[in-house]
């Protein structure tokens, strides 16, 4: 519909005659408040606030933005969100896959609350979800004092850290592919499955292809959700810098010690990571709409 | 309905379950899922229970917990609703109207679910601090943001925006031209046509979305706690308190806190679900 609209407007020397119906549009001056209303809403509390991590990075010179990269500390911060966003994601991944199979190619009872259930991390409180693994995990949970009998730290270390993680961004992959994979249905897979194709090799010669966009659009989703995730880390982190500090750990120390040039810096790097992944969603949905799940067309 | 047509084509057409890997893939989901998410949340009510209603009720009942928890839910009810309106009007702007950059701003509207949560807190922080861009500006007018309560409802203002757009925009694209033109055609003024017909039918939708927010900002910790300053009794909110309580090793505290926030989300889920359920109906009858 919109594009048959882009079309005419770009080859036609006149506006077409459905394009304004008076009777269905309001007002000049309405369209142009509202517009003017939504542009402004977009502006003052989406764009300043991105606008002015990277101004006040670059406040004090590009010198002292890249001198904020150099501490061993940033480092070792930028080094561990990679390493929990690259367990965390795979995972998610390999769960979303399965999740997805078996929901969307089987009918079975309580279906429906099973996915009920893969939603629950997203209506969690972030630092709920890192104080239950305290729970389990601590000095004082159940499995604590088993843990640290076979001398295996996992709170206050980067196993809590990854577990966290991977609670944070638990649906991600499956919300995605599973209305996808809902549209699609099963015929392909029945008629590959007929002609003699096995199980594994109707997964990645049949089902893969067909899904591969939509499996990237929730990757990139995950993957930003992990690398900036918070109140989950932070509560299970310790706090111990140089060990167990990711980025967004790391920001915020930085803040609190009045480091603001350092913290911003940390930050454009993360707002840089968020921007891209925009960038890249949106290309999806208009390159490949068609293979995304219905809810992701625009 | 289309599941249903499926299973019985399916059922017609092979023997049952001739596509493998059932037994496999469900349990291996089963198990991450009890591993992961279900046995740990299963544990906050399992020491809450160790409690016991008078422990619990002990904890919640003091006036800092039950200050913060009421400041959370506010907060975020006024967050949400400021987007519900907003949120509406970027929603229709978007489906409705052509203007220069719009598919950039499309995709900006996404920036709350991208931006890490620390990030956009400080970066509020630093707007709205007496000495920043909005700050400046607001400060003459005797309006205080930076580490006040207003400060949290702009950062979960920023928070809920997208949940409010995103849940709106399918169904107002789905609104039926014929509709607005049968209410234009019998005499409808165009305002009447927008809150008499539009309004019903994307209204399930809204309210979804501002459930959606609202949940969200009830647990949201990271881009508040830099915003807010933090004072006990003014500016703490419940997600912070939990972690105050863990720093003090105040287990059965934080237990506490975070049980009584799980089951209201658990609430609002099951509300949610209930309204998209009511949503679908609505839209099949169409």
């Amino acid at each position: 519909m919109t594009l048959s609209h882009s079309q005419s407007a770009q080859t036609l020397p006149f506006e077409p005659l459905m394009q304004r119906n008076a009777a269905i549009t309001e007002a000049r001056w309405v369209r142009a408040t509202l517009t003017a209303i939504a542009i402004l809403f977009l502006a003052g509390f989406l764009l300043l606030p991105l606008l002015s991590v990277f101004v006040t990075a670059l406040s004090k010179g590009i010198g002292a933005y890249f001198a904020s990269f150099g501490s061993a500390e940033t480092q070792a911060a930028i080094k561990l969100t990679l390493l929990a966003a690259g367990i965390a994601v795979p995972a998610n991944l390999v769960f979303g896959l399965s999740a997805a199979w078996a929901i969307t190619k089987f009918e079975f009872r309580g279906k429906q609350f099973l996915m009920t259930l893969i939603d629950l991390p997203f209506s969690v409180s972030p630092v709920v979800a890192g104080l239950i693994y305290i729970l389990v995990f601590g000095a004082q949970g159940w499995a604590g004092p088993w843990f640290s009998a076979h001398d295996i730290k996992v709170v206050f270390a980067v196993p809590g850290i990854v577990l966290a993680t991977i609670f944070v961004t638990f649906p991600f992959i499956a919300r995605e592919l599973i209305p996808l994979m809902q549209e699609l249905g099963t015929d392909d897979e029945q008629a590959a499955l007929s002609l003699g194709a096995s199980g594994w090799q109707t997964f990645w010669h049949v089902t893969l292809p067909n899904i591969k966009w939509g499996l990237l659009y929730g990757v990139l989703l995950c993957n930003a959700r992990a690398m900036g995730e918070f109140g989950a880390v932070s509560v299970v982190s310790g706090h111990i810098r140089g060990l167990t500090n990711t980025m967004p750990l790391h920001i915020e120390i930085l803040y609190n010690d009045y480091q603001f040039v350092p913290a911003f810096a940390v930050a454009s790097l993360l707002a840089l990571l968020a921007l891209i992944t925009l960038a890249a969603k949106s290309l999806l949905e208009w390159r490949f709409a068609d293979q995304l799940a219905a809810t992701r067309r625009h | 309905m289309s599941t249903a047509t499926v299973a019985i084509n399916a059922a017609a057409r092979a023997p049952k379950r001739a596509i493998p890997g059932f037994g496999t893939t469900l349990g291996f989901s089963i198990f991450y899922l009890s591993l992961i998410v279900l046995i740990p949340l299963a544990g906050v009510f399992f020491r809450a229970s160790g409690l016991g209603l008078d422990g619990l009720w002990h904890v919640l009942s003091s006036p800092r917990v039950l200050h913060a928890l009421s400041l959370s839910f506010v907060a975020a009810f006024i967050a949400a609703a400021i987007n519900a309106v907003f949120g509406g009007i970027v929603a229709w702007v978007f489906v409705r109207y052509e203007f220069p950059g719009k598919r950039l701003l499309d995709a900006v509207i996404d920036l709350p679910f991208a931006l890490p949560t620390a990030v956009a807190g400080i970066a509020l922080t630093a707007l709205y601090s007496p000495n920043g861009w909005i700050g400046e500006l607001l400060t003459p007018l005797g309006i205080k943001v930076a580490y006040t309560r207003l400060g949290i409802v702009v950062a979960l203002t920023f928070i809920g925006l997208p949940f409010i757009v995103r849940t709106v925009e399918p169904v107002l694209r789905e609104v039926e031209k014929d509709l607005e033109e049968a209410a234009a055609t019998l005499g409808a003024a165009r305002w009447h046509t927008v809150s008499r017909v539009i309004l019903p039918a994307v209204m399930p939708a809204l309210v979804t979305g501002f459930a959606l927010a609202f949940a969200r900002g009830v647990g949201e910790y990271g881009s508040v706690i830099f915003i807010a300053g933090n004072f006990p009794n003014l500016t703490e909110i419940a997600p912070l308190l939990i972690t105050i309580k863990l720093d003090e090793f105040d287990y059965q505290g934080a237990t506490a806190i975070a049980a009584a926030m799980l089951m209201i989300s658990f609430g609002l889920l099951l509300v949610i679900n209930l309204l998209q359920a009511w949503a679908r109906k609505r839209g099949g009858t169409q």
